[in-house]
Formats: structure tokens, sequence, C-alpha cells
């Protein structure tokens, strides 16, 4: 397998359920709860294509499987790329791989940021805490094509200052004259001289043109809805922002019914959904 | 006129006959599961002759209840249906998915060997035909397809019956799933017990059926012999137990979700689950990911799960799903709604089994009776848009 470029295709005719094995190359801090795992095909010559917003299937050799979205460059294919929180059992023991160890990954499942149906227009990212890993692909691809958009605004909001992922990057990016990036916490402890506040509150300042903004949004439901409100206010069409959705997953190709989102598998008609799509029940609790 | 040419290939068997096609199936090295009366229910297991099967038995079920009754005659298939379906053999309640090891710096998956049991189905109702359809769509009929599921559906033989009655909790005429057999069977069986007269016609549904009729004695159909099978069927037709009014039900339970009947019948429900594991369409399942004491052999199995358990719904941070009212909308909802969007018809074939098997007597028609009573629309809270 190790010179294939997994495509769809393949994953299709390769049995969805069963995990090829990866590599850990290298481990990266983030923050105090969340740590960025690169892998490399198991002996160094595979490639792996994916769309931004689509998500693998990690597994830990004995201790289980979860879904974690692509959070590295669509344009490197030799390193795979994720950013995990250790929440649980099997993310905490991930954090604790090493280089050199491996893991069973399935994957690329999921629909994808829109990001050529985009193209010509302005795009609005908005994201909250981990909420940025997902989206951080579709903003290499707009860096990269930078000519192929009008502007381009990066709204983030973490908890606090040390809840701040990609620092670095986000400093970089925040350089760039053709860029509008704007940070903020919802509570400043310690030494925190920028913003304070809920992310939605740059929506009503930013420049951009409702009528040809392409908006993507990933974060806790809550700051979706108050973001997506917020952009509606500003006059953007529904069919027009873009969010991905979280639920609970074991299969990823649409047998196990978890992750079912009213007619909706997240699995596979998502993670990423047109606003528009899923509005009627977006507001239903417990659905 | 059609009736007489769509019962063109039909023949009339006796029971000798049919003992004998069983053993003509085991000699072309395919293993019998069908009903057998086995800790007060009939339910699927593997049987041999007809011997096994429930001779003489009846099942009188309503909502919440179930038990078994001797008839007064030797019917094979004098009965309705039991608490098994046939998922459990074409999406087994366990499963191994694969097995890994590790020695050192290596690592080896094994995948599961493909199934290659030949299985013939004996004795399944119209119902079941169109519930294992529906699965099979699920697991086969999309992008992705579940090689277990696959391999274990493709060397099936199946002898269905067409239901000479049906039970109290039965719904199929509404589901149009029933209870005539009219697809998905190699042979078709009517049961045709008059007096000493006792007969099976015999529909034959594929050229392997065909085949497998031709290694046993058989007669043609005469027409009167097609005329007392309809009316067989008929009669089940008129004993139907229940019924569903499915008129626009699709957008009729989408639209209520802020229903009050949900709280109301989320008093009663236990969220146990019953209704699901009896339920033959119901797929939901989970994974398990367990190690030796080593730590260097790991394997992979899945479950059969239930959108009515509590971890159903995890994410980290909380479960969705916490309240026994989501749980049941959720069910039903999918069901009879959102399956129709997932996969182009109804998740619900009419069995009755959820009804039966829930030990507090909740019934999906009357659920789905109560919600069309009290038709409201709209739970979400819209987005407000401005001038
Ligand atoms: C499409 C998608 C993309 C995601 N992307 C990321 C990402 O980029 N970075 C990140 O940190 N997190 C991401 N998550 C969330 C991540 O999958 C969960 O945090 C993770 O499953 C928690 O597992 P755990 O065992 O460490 O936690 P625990 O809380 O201990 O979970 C216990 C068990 O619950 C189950 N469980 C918990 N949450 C989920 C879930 N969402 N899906 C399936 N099973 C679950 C697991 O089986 C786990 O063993 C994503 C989730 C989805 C659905
Ligand atoms: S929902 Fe109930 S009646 Fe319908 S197929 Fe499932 S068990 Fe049978
Ligand atoms: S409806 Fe009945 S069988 Fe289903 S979970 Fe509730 S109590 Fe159990």
């Amino acid at each position: 397998m190790s010179t294939l470029e997994f495509t769809k295709e393949q994953m299709v005719l390769a049995d969805p359920m069963l995990p090829t094995w990866f590599r850990v190359q290298c481990v990266r801090r983030e923050t105090h709860d969340t740590f960025t795992l690169d892998l490399a095909c198991q002996d160094g010559g595979g490639r792996f294509s994916f769309a931004p917003g689509q998500f693998n299937m990690l597994y830990v050799f004995g201790v289980g499987e979860v879904p974690i979205s692509i959070s590295g460059d669509p344009a490197t294919k030799e390193i795979v790329v994720h950013t995990i929180r250790a929440v649980g059992a099997v993310t905490r023991a991930m954090r604790n791989l090493k280089r050199g160890d491996q893991v069973g990954v399935r994957g690329p499942f999921g629909s994808a940021w829109p990001v050529k149906e985009a193209v010509g227009r302005d795009i609005v990212i908005v994201t909250g805490g981990i909420g940025l890993a997902p989206l951080r692909p579709a903003f290499y691809h707009v860096l990269a094509h930078r000519n192929d958009y009008n502007r381009v605004v990066l709204l983030y909001g973490a908890r606090t200052r040390d809840d701040i992922l990609y620092r670095d990057e986000l400093k970089l990016w925040r350089g760039e004259l053709d860029l509008e990036v704007e940070v903020t916490v919802d509570s400043s402890v310690g030494r925190w001289r920028g913003n304070v506040g809920v992310v939605t509150k740059f929506i009503p300042r930013a420049e951009f043109d409702p009528g040809n903004t392409t908006a993507l949004i990933c974060g806790p439901e809550v700051m979706m809805r108050f973001t997506i409100q917020a952009l509606v206010d500003r006059g953007v069409e529904t069919r027009d922002i873009h969010v991905s959705m979280e639920r609970n997953m074991k299969c990823a190709v649409g047998f196990c019914g978890h992750c079912q989102y009213g007619s909706k598998f997240i699995c596979k008609d998502g993670p990423v959904f047109r606003f528009s799509e899923i509005e009627d029940i977006f507001g239903i609790r417990e659905l | 006129m059609n009736f007489c040419n769509s019962n063109h290939a039909s023949k009339v068997i006796d029971r000798q006959a049919l003992d004998n096609l069983f053993g003509v199936l085991r000699s072309q090295s395919y293993t019998l599961f069908g009903p057998k009366v086995s800790d007060q229910a009939i339910v699927y297991d593997e049987i041999q002759a007809t011997d096994d099967l429930p001779i003489g038995w009846t099942d009188e079920q309503d909502a919440g209840s179930y038990r078994l009754k001797k008839r007064d005659d030797q019917a094979l298939f004098g009965y309705v249906v039991g608490p098994h379906s046939l998922k459990k053999y074409l999406f087994p309640p366990a499963q191994r998915l694969w097995q890994v090891s590790r020695d050192g710096e290596q690592i080896k998956l094994s995948p599961e060997p493909e199934d290659v049991v030949k299985r013939a189905f004996i004795a399944i109702r119209s119902c079941e035909l169109h519930a294992m359809a529906i699965q099979a769509q699920v697991f086969t009929g999309g992008e992705f397809v579940d090689s277990t599921y696959d391999s274990r559906s493709r060397n099936t033989f199946t002898l269905a019956v067409n239901c000479g009655q049906a039970g109290n909790t039965c719904f199929c005429t509404s589901m149009n799933t029933g209870p005539e057999v009219t697809a998905g069977f190699d042979l078709a069986l009517t049961e045709i017990l008059d007096g000493a007269r006792h007969e099976f016609l015999v529909e034959i549904g594929t050229e392997l059926g065909a085949e497998v009729l031709n290694a046993v004695d058989f007669r043609d159909a005469e027409p009167e012999d097609q005329q007392t099978a309809k009316e067989i069927v008929n009669r089940a037709t008129g004993q139907m137990g229940r019924s569903v009014d499915t008129t626009d039900i699709k957008d009729l339970l989408t639209r209520n979700h802020g229903n009050t009947r949900w709280d109301e019948v989320a008093e009663r429900c236990l969220s146990c689950a019953n209704c699901t594991m009896v339920c033959p369409t119901c797929f939901c399942s989970t994974v398990e990911d367990v190690t030796d004491l080593s730590g260097d052999n790991a394997e992979r199995w899945r479950r059969w799960d239930s959108c009515f358990t509590m971890d159903f719904s995890y994410i980290a941070g909380g479960n969705v799903r916490t309240s026994t009212k989501s749980r049941y909308r959720q069910w039903m909802t999918h069901k009879l709604a959102t399956w129709h969007d997932q996969f182009g018809t109804s998740g619900c074939v009419g069995c009755g089994r959820c009804i039966t098997w829930c030990p507090v007597a909740i019934d999906i028609t009357e659920e789905v009776a109560a919600i069309r009573r009290t038709d409201v629309a709209g739970a979400t809270e819209p987005l407000k848009r401005g001038a």
C-alpha cells in the first residue's frame, strides 16, 4: 500500500472498516490539553490526499478509535496532521504517543469546506476553541490561492490566553496586510492585553460584503448559533454559511447509526453542512 | 386473469415433499434456519426437518404480551412472528471485525475471513423479506459496503411462507409489506390445511428455487389450488390487528418535534431498548476494542446498540439525548420519517414486534395516531430575520 495515494475511490474498494498503519513523526504540545500529531504512512513512501474539512478515524492500539479532523495543509501529502484535545480515554492515550509509535487510520471521511465554490468571494472564518483545527486546512488553501478570493477574515475565540491554538501561525497571519485576523478570549486571566469577549462581537464590524461572502464556522454549538445569527443580521444568506457538526461516531461510514442528526448522517452527509440544509433542525434540543 | 398468469409456475407439494426439499437444500450444503419452539416462544434456530417446525402451535400477541397456544390442527406455519428476526444471521448481535497483533515493530492486522456459510432461511414472512431488503440497503446500497453483511447475504436461499393469519399487533397492510409474499424469495409456500388435506402451494421466484423444487415430487397447481391459496392470504389481510394511517407521515413527524405527546409517551417508556432489539430493521451498533493480558493482541468487536441507551449520543462534554422523550422521538421519527430521506423507504415493515415485546405495551401505531390527533407545527426557534 505504501506508494498508493488514498483517494476516496480506493478507500471504497478497500474495506472501509480496516485501519491502515501510520507512524507518529512528532507530537507537538499546543496548549496544556491540546497537542498536534504528525503521522506518516508506515514505511515513509505513502501519500495521503484529503479535502479541507474531512476527518479520519484514529485508532490507538487496544484502547479505541475516535474521529479527528485533519488539521494540516491539504497540499502536503506526506504527513497527515491532527490537532487533538485530550478529553478522555482515547485522546489521552494519544497524548502519550511517541515518535515511531503506530496509529491505525481510516479515512479520509466526510464532506469538505466549499473552497472552490467560494472562489471570487469574501471568506469569513469564525471558530471557537478546538474548532480552529478543522478549519486550518481551509485557511491554508485560501492562503495558497490568495488571488482567488477577495477579502479574507479569520475570527477566533479561545477560552483563555493559554488556550490559544497555533499561536505562532496566528501571529504570522495577523501580520499579513491582506488578511483580517482577530483573536479574542472569553476571560482574561493573567497577562493578556488583547480582546476579551465572545468572538461574535467582531462580526458587525468586520470588513466583508455580506452579499458576496462564504462563511465557514466551527466551534461549540452555542457559539455557532450566535455566529450564524450575527452573520444573518449582517445580511449573509444561510446558503452561504457552512458549519461543521460533531456527534458520537463509531464507524464513519453510515453503518453504526450514532451520528444521526435528523435525516443526516454527520459522517457521510457532513461533518460540513451548508447551513440552509440543516436550518430547520439546528435549534431542536436533544435531536 | 393476471392472477393465473402470475401463478403460472405454481406447483403443489405435500409434507413429505417439503421434508425432501429440506433434504435437497442440506445436500447442497445449506444450513437450514427456521422457526422452532424454544423457551415458550417461536424463534429462529437451526433446523433439520419439518418435525423441528412449531407443528400445531400458534402465538397470541397483544401490546406487551406474547404466548404460545396449541392449535387444534397440525399446521406447520400456523403462527405469526416471534421475537427473532433474520437480522441476527446477516448482522450478528456480536461480531469480531478484525484482530491485530504487535510483535515489536511489526503490526499484523487480520481481517475476519469471508463468511462462506450457505444459509437457507425457512418459513420467512413477507414483512421479514421487506425488512431484509431494507437492511441490505443500509449495509450494501450506499457509497460504502459492509463486507461482512455483503458476504453473509450472498449465499442464501429463501423459502418464504404466505401468512394464513395475522396477529393482533400486525399492520403490514398499512406499510405495504404483506401479508402476501411478492418478491425476494426463491420459493414461496402457502399452507393449505383442510381436514385431511395438507398441502403446500409453491410459487417459484428464481431459477435456483425451480432447481431445488425439481428435485422433489410435485404436481402442477390447478386453478382451484390457486384460488384456495389466495383466500388464505386474504384471510390474513382481513385479520390485521392494527393499522397506521401513513398519509404524509414523513412531514407529520418532521413537523411535530415539539408535540407534547413525546412527553406523555416518555412517562411510560422505560428506555429499555427492547423495541430496537426485536425490530428487524434496526441497525445501530457500537464497537468494543479489547486486548489480551499481554497488551499485544487486540480485537475489535461490533455489537448491536440502541438509540435508547444513555451513552449512545455521548460526545465529550455530555450526552446529546439525555431525556427518554428525545430517545423515543429519535427512534420513532427515524423509523417512520427520516428513514425515507436516508434510504428511500420506510424503516418500519409493520411486523408489530416492538408492540408485542414492549414491557409497558407502548404501541407505535397508537403513538402515530396520537401525534396525528394533536398535530402541531414547529419546535425550533427560527433565525430572526431583520428588515
Ligand atoms: C467529525 C468529528 C471531528 C472531530 N475532530 C476533532 C479534532 O480535530 N480534534 C479533537 O480534539 N476532537 C475532535 N473531535 C472530537 C473527538 O472525536 C472526541 O473528543 C473524542 O472522540 C473523545 O474520545 P475520548 O475517548 O478521548 O473521550 P471520552 O470522553 O473518554 O469518550 C469516551 C468514549 O466515548 C466515545 N466518544 C466521545 N466522544 C465521541 C465522539 N465525538 N464520537 C465518537 N465517540 C465519542 C468514545 O468511544 C470514547 O471511547 C471530532 C469529532 C467528530 C465527530
Ligand atoms: S418499528 Fe416495530 S412494527 Fe415496525 S418493523 Fe420495527 S419492530 Fe416491526
Ligand atoms: S418503547 Fe417500550 S420497548 Fe421501547 S424502550 Fe420504551 S419501554 Fe422499552
